[in-house]
């Protein structure tokens, strides 16, 4: 299992758009992706709970990958993140 | 007459008749069901063709409002397949054994909820979408019409609230404007008028009995006028004259190249005083940023902004103009933009004082900051550096070593940043004067006419005493502008123009034959400025 935090720039925080790329993108990969806000964890699958969790500029969120391209997604979703959000 | 007012979600004027949008009758009943299989079937199918549904709003609003606006319909085909939606739907189906519609509905208000109770402006507006989606699913479960919703004439649309599938299916031509009572400027429906550039108000107080009446919508005070006066028909037709005149020279010239009969192309930049501004530029074809001017980052924050700071506001926008010339302006502070925490002390004659070049090489760690920003930001996208108030050799030499020094810093430290053009602003007599000396070490002048005029006649334009003394034309200042672009030109560089006088087209002509390449003028200015060139020999 790898993780990292990442603290949100974007001025809209994680918005309708971003949300559902970053849910495609999660979705190229077999490893179990979750986002952790506050103690509530969802998976990147999931476009609406991304959104439930209603994460603002400037607050911190815990990325998590585990499965077998662990190493792959994590990059990637790192990546994403540094460029969409 | 009656007034009411809103806020503005898309500019523009409208004048025209009422068509009050009826509010759809989407009640959903209650139906005990005995199969549940075939219920879950009934929503699987019905799944399947809201996404068809999507897929086709999403290609209708490529080709309308391109392909960024496009993609919320591509995120509501997500939300539509979303796990927690379906979950929540086929539980319902199958624990209260009732029919699709309702669990529908019921998800559509419990999802709804979780959006609408959040303490974010942007986030409550989500729960619009996933009411459209619903809705939609509803419609298409029990066989309702889901398709366009269509006029005879063109009119002014008022609403309760409008979702962004029904926007982008009406017929653009004849629709005048939006008129909402709920909404928000925020909606997904606000962003598309902006795009469809349909003037639209949201959060009006409209009465209920307004359909067939004659009203003004103005996308610009946010006011509804019922019923309007003669007078106030004319005053808004002449605006809207104004906005169409606008908009043809928008449809005539947009993505048309700047270049005289004969072939002569002039880069035509825009000048901005914001990351926001950049948008407009964009809007209105601007080839380039001609002078960003850098102040706005200093007069926002309480202390001196950091390198971090700049550079992502630098980044932004070399990332937005796409490639497209960026020239960013180092601060230009003094005179008459003051600042706090500069501690200026005051002065007897601003205007000839301790400002921009000279606040930077007295207090060379603001600049450097600056200059890192700038040097980092090159890394992004085509950014220029441009250096206002010179007056001497020196002064360029110094600004040039602090850049070499911190590009070698950079070089060892492994961070990155690309190539960056370096220029400097003519704007004193003096620098016009040695521009023979100052143009072997610089890539570009940009001629900055407003302080080089009142240096020149030595006028202040704010004593209205002296106006009969004051001639924007005079022929000085005219041949220093034709000397500069002498002296750029011999040295192999290029020579524009980012002042006030850029966008005066008495001069355009007189400048092109001077040999000025680049012309840098407010964004609504462009395609002014751009037929004329077209139209010169």
């Amino acid at each position: 299992m790898k993780s990292f935090e990442y603290v949100i720039k974007d001025e809209l925080g994680i918005h309708v758009r971003p949300a559902g790329l970053l849910s495609k993108e999660g979705k190229k990969f077999k490893s179990d992706i979750t986002i952790e806000k506050d103690g509530k964890v969802v998976n990147t699958n999931k476009l609406m709970a991304i959104m439930s969790l209603g994460v603002k500029q400037g607050e911190t969120i815990i990325v998590k990958v585990e499965g077998e391209d662990e190493n792959e997604a994590f990059d990637a979703i790192q990546q994403f993140l540094e460029s969409n959000l | 007459m009656d007034i009411y007012t809103g806020s503005v979600a898309s500019k523009g004027i409208a004048i025209g008749t009422i068509k009050e949008l009826a509010k759809k009758d989407n009640s959903v009943r209650r139906v005990s069901i005995t199969d549940v299989e075939l219920e879950k079937e009934r929503f699987f199918k019905a799944q399947v063709k809201t996404m068809e549904q999507l897929d086709g709003l999403y290609e209708l609003a490529k080709k309308e409002v391109g392909e960024e606006n496009a993609l919320i319909f591509d995120t509501h085909k997500m939300m539509v397949e979303d796990e927690d939606y379906t979950d929540s739907i086929i539980n319902i189906i199958e624990t209260q054994k009732v029919n699709a519609e309702y669990a529908v509905a019921v998800t559509s208000d419990n999802f709804a909820l979780t959006f609408s109770s959040m303490d974010d402006a942007y986030m409550k507006e989500r729960a619009a979408d996933i009411r459209d989606i619903s809705d939609r699913l509803i419609n298409v479960l029990s066989n309702k019409d889901n398709s366009a919703l269509t006029f005879e004439t063109p009119c002014i649309i008022v609403a309760d609230d409008l979702t962004p599938s029904e926007t982008i299916q009406m017929d653009k031509t004849k629709i005048l404007g939006f008129v909402t009572r709920k909404g928000s400027v925020n909606s997904h429906t606000a962003i598309l008028s902006r795009t469809m550039a349909v003037p639209a108000i949201v959060c009006v107080p409209v009465p209920s009995d307004v359909d067939g009446k004659n009203a003004i919508v103005s996308g610009f005070d946010g006011s509804l006028i019922l019923n309007p006066t003669e007078e106030k028909v004319a005053l808004a037709k002449k605006r809207l004259e104004l906005e169409k005149r606008h908009k043809e020279l928008l449809l005539q010239y947009k993505g048309k190249e700047t270049k005289t009969k004969s072939g002569k192309k002039i880069n035509l930049y825009a000048n901005v005083g914001s990351v926001g501004d950049v948008g407009l530029a964009l809007q209105n074809d601007a080839e380039g940023i001609g002078l960003f001017r850098s102040e706005f980052l200093y007069l926002e924050q309480n202390d001196y902004p950091n390198e971090e700071l700049q550079l992502k506001t630098y980044k932004q926008a070399a990332e937005m103009m796409a490639g497209k010339k960026v020239i960013i302006r180092t601060m230009d502070i003094g005179a008459d933009k003051q600042i706090d925490y500069f501690n200026l002390d005051l002065e007897e004659n601003p205007a000839l004082g301790y400002r921009a070049v000279r606040i930077c090489l007295t207090e060379e760690e603001i600049f450097r900051t600056q200059l890192k920003a700038l040097i980092r930001a090159s890394y992004f996208g085509k950014i220029s550096i441009m250096v206002p108030m010179i007056t001497s050799v020196w002064e360029v030499e110094r600004v040039k070593e602090i850049m070499k020094e911190i590009e070698v810093e950079f070089t060892s430290k492994k961070i990155p940043f690309g190539k960056y053009e370096f220029g400097i602003m003519i704007e004193t007599p003096a620098a016009v004067i040695i521009a023979d000396q100052l143009a072997p070490l610089v890539d570009f002048f940009s001629i900055g006419t407003n302080d080089l005029t009142q240096y020149t006649i030595a006028i202040d334009r704010q004593n209205q005493k002296l106006e009969k003394f004051y001639d924007p034309h005079h022929p000085a200042v005219l041949k220093m502008i034709q000397m500069v672009a002498q002296a750029g030109k011999a040295h192999g560089i290029w020579t524009g123009i980012c002042g006030e006088l850029a966008s005066d087209q008495e001069l355009t002509k007189t400048f092109i034959d001077y040999g000025i390449e680049e012309l840098s003028v407010s964004p609504a200015a462009i395609f002014a400025i751009r037929k004329l060139i077209r139209e010169l020999d």
